[in-house]
């Protein structure tokens, strides 16, 4: 029996402006068992945090209009109140973000702030929360953890900054932990250092664990699980294998066509998604992505007309794409040929 | 592929000293930390650029990699005069502008434009695109054949902006656009050389290859040539002839771009691109598993009080008591391959 602990159906997060409805998150639905990661992969404003903060219930007190399921361990925290929503994070779920500066106050030390994150929800005494704080320092790699735990924010790196992060994010021992783009701010050495201690660390809490990032690599590297997000909504959901392997949508192949890689001969020209991302007031009709989609010709109209329903490409892998099966696989084989003509036009040219 | 057969000469020139646009020798920057004051009093100075060495031939692009605080910006900023070196040389086309007054330069200006980061802060708010970009025609007082107008409106429709949008301000495009009207301003001179530092780093993935593709197009057509300052190792090699890796202020590898990436001498090259995530999850029986890296240890040293001798010792798996006496000097292990390590990787009596 899959052990689910987060379970999201239809979730929908809008917000009134003055400028019309921004549909932040329009119908995203996804499950999560224990011990298993998702890898939430979009561009800049295609509603990854919001999508979060609607999980972790921090639109508390702002206008978000917010419908549709959120399940954790059975629970559901659409419509829950404020209070119980704030019981539930830090004891079983607990989030690190993008800047660990802007979250963590710069007149109290670390060791402080992480002991105060665990008196909150614990009933001990300042001592024993001081000496936890310490221990969990230790835990997520900082040297010489008791000194260190006495240094206000400034004194640390920005990736020790985010090992105190993800401390205080498990003092709790959260089943669920969200991880908003938690290395971008990063130099890649270090990058690779914390995203080894968020591996270790799951393994070790058998938490859940949602990682989002712009970065398909980054996901690449922790997920069992991707979701593509375009404009609020789901492109593509399936296994890391699928999603790489055989990406069934035409945003994905455009995202991995126009991103150079390292582990790959090089491409003598990237291949580009033209246009820019939509805004999310005037959301293009029909699928999202069709001024965007080189394919969206070949639809009969239905790319411009009809919001295209999540389907599955293949047993558990689903795309939300007006295209046929035929048509899917011809167009992926044409892409991938030009890509492997475009790095083999360059290997003949240097030859010669 | 034009990977021109280095002549070995002086100050480690590739692609031969004789035609170099730009040369650099012992290009150093050191600046100076005071306190006090009334009486400030140097205490001490943080080595930003240290006795860098290297060249790039006409229509060549050399890529300047490393990370966080390693020199880069500071590197491109000498390069542009912007800031004036502690020591060193910089000769363009031959000749000497290390200390060039400003009124020397400005002819020159014309010659060597930079590109910046941050395409939202780069761009006056408060200027219309065709403002912008017409402006260094103004101050450098150039007779344009059909007028400012007509010349801006031409540069627009280069980068693949819309002349019409003359008129509008930068609020009024996307991150993508504004780098395009960055470009498009560096271009208004017809310069030879551009530094380009980050140029799409802040631009999401899709829009980031158009950028590139643009640089690229650029180039061909108008014989650029680029020094491009990225801290994206795939992006760098996508984009360059050359690559010159930077650590704590030093050149530390330095070679053609498919020498260096096929075989990275100098153990810090190995690391960081070890640690770059790769689209590509890694499986054993359905099952994620940890890609095998490079692991370094800790962060980069503070260039305050860089490590003496080999700075890279500090976090080097194969340091040894020679690298923390003496610095190892950049030499050239094979033809157009330079390397400032006493213990290279890669190299035909390691692979033994
Ligand atoms: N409180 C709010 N009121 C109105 N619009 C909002 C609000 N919060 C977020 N948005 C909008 O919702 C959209 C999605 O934002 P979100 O922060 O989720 O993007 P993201 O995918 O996390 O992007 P990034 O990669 O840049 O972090 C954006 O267009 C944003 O401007
Ligand atoms: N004006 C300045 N005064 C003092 N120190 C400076 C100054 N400018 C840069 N530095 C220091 O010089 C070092 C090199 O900085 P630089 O901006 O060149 O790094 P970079 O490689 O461009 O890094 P990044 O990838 O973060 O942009 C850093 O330690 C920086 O703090
Ligand atoms: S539905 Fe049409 S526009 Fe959307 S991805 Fe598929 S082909 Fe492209
Ligand atoms: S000189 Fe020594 S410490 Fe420096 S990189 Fe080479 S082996 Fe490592
Ligand atoms: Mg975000
Ligand atoms: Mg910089």
């Amino acid at each position: 029996m899959p052990d689910t602990l987060l379970d999201v159906a239809d979730l929908r997060i809008h917000f009134p402006t003055s400028d019309g409805l921004v549909k932040a998150v329009d119908g995203i639905s996804f499950s999560l068992e224990r011990g298993q990661t998702l890898g939430i992969v979009g561009e800049s404003g295609s509603g990854k945090s919001v999508t979060s903060l609607g999980i972790m219930g921090l639109h508390h007190g702002t206008n978000a209009q917010i419908t549709g399921h959120i399940k954790l361990d059975g629970e559901e925290l659409v419509g829950a109140t404020p209070g119980r929503v704030r019981e539930l994070r830090g004891s079983k779920m607990a989030m690190i973000f993008q800047d660990p500066l802007s979250s963590l106050h710069p007149y109290y030390t670390i060791g402080a702030q992480i002991a105060e994150a665990y008196l909150v929800h614990n009933q001990v005494g300042k001592k024993v929360a001081h000496k936890h704080a310490i221990d969990l320092l230790g835990r997520v790699g900082i040297p010489q953890p008791a000194s260190r735990a006495d240094d206000y924010p400034h004194q640390f790196s920005g990736g020790m900054r985010q090992r105190a992060m993800i401390a205080m994010a498990l003092s709790c021992d959260p089943e669920l932990l969200i991880a908003d783009e938690p290395t971008t701010a990063l130099d890649v050495t270090v990058q690779a250092q914390i995203l080894d201690l968020i591996w270790d660390l799951q393994q070790e809490y058998h938490s859940a664990v949602i990682i989002i990032t712009h970065d398909l690599g980054v996901v690449a590297e922790l997920s069992d699980d991707i979701l593509v997000m375009y404009a609020g909504r789901m492109a593509e959901y399936g296994s890391a294998e699928d999603t790489f392997d055989q990406p069934g949508h035409p945003y994905t192949w455009g995202l991995l066509a126009s991103m150079p890689r390292i582990d790959e001969a090089r491409l003598e020209r990237l291949v580009p998604i033209k246009g820019t991302p939509p805004s999310l007031i005037n959301v293009p009709s029909g699928c999202a992505f069709h001024p965007r989609c080189r394919y969206a010709g070949f639809t009969g109209g239905r790319s411009q007309t009809e919001v295209p329903e999540l389907r599955e490409v293949s047993p558990g892998h689903l795309a939300a794409c007006h295209l046929t099966g035929d048509q899917r696989r011809k167009f992926r084989t044409e892409l991938v040929l030009e890509e492997t003509e475009a790095s083999t036009a360059r290997m003949t040219q240097g030859e010669a | 592929m034009s990977t021109p057969v280095s002549t070995a000469g002086t100050a480690g020139a590739i692609g031969g000293a004789g035609d170099a646009l730009l040369e650099v020798t012992g290009l150093t920057k050191h600046f100076p930390i005071t306190r006090g004051i009334i009486f400030r009093q140097k205490v001490g100075a943080v080595q930003a650029v240290d006795q860098v060495d290297f060249s790039v031939a006409p229509g060549q692009t050399l890529g300047l990699v490393g990370e966080s605080g390693c020199g880069k910006t500071t590197t491109g900023r000498l390069l542009t005069r912007l800031l004036e070196p502690t020591g060193g040389r910089i000769m363009f086309e031959g000749r000497d502008i290390t200390h060039l007054s400003m009124g020397k330069m400005r002819p020159l200006r014309r010659d060597i434009q930079m590109i910046f980061q941050d395409p939202y802060s780069s761009l006056n708010p408060r200027h219309t695109v065709g403002g912008i970009v017409g402006a260094p025609l103004r101050l450098q007082k150039v007779k344009t054949e059909k007028g400012i107008k007509a010349t801006v409106q031409e540069l627009l429709e280069l980068v693949g902006l819309n002349p019409e949008h003359y008129n509008r301000y930068p609020h009024e495009f996307s991150g993508g656009q504004r780098q395009r009207i960055g470009i498009a301003r560096t271009l208004a001179l017809r310069p030879k050389l551009i530094v380009a530092d980050e140029p799409v780093s802040a631009l999401d993935v899709s829009i980031q290859a158009q950028v590139i593709n643009l640089l690229e197009d650029l180039q061909n057509e108008l014989g650029l040539t680029y020094v491009v300052i990225a801290h994206d190792l795939s992006v760098v090699r996508h984009i360059s002839d050359h690559v010159a890796v930077m650590y704590l202020g030093k050149i530390v590898e330095l070679a053609g771009r498919d020498q260096l990436y096929a075989a990275p001498r100098h153990p810090y090259t190995v690391a960081l691109m070890s640690a770059v995530p790769v689209p590509a999850p890694v499986r054993v029986d359905g099952r994620r598993q940890r890609r095998e890296r490079i692991r370094l240890s800790g962060d980069v040293p503070s260039p305050l009080n860089p490590p003496p001798a080999c700075r890279f010792h500090t976090r080097c798996w194969k340091a040894q008591e020679v690298c923390r006496t003496q610095e190892p000097p950049l030499t050239e292990l094979i033809p157009g391959h330079r390397v400032a390590c006493h213990f290279p990787e890669n190299t035909a009596a390691s692979a033994e």
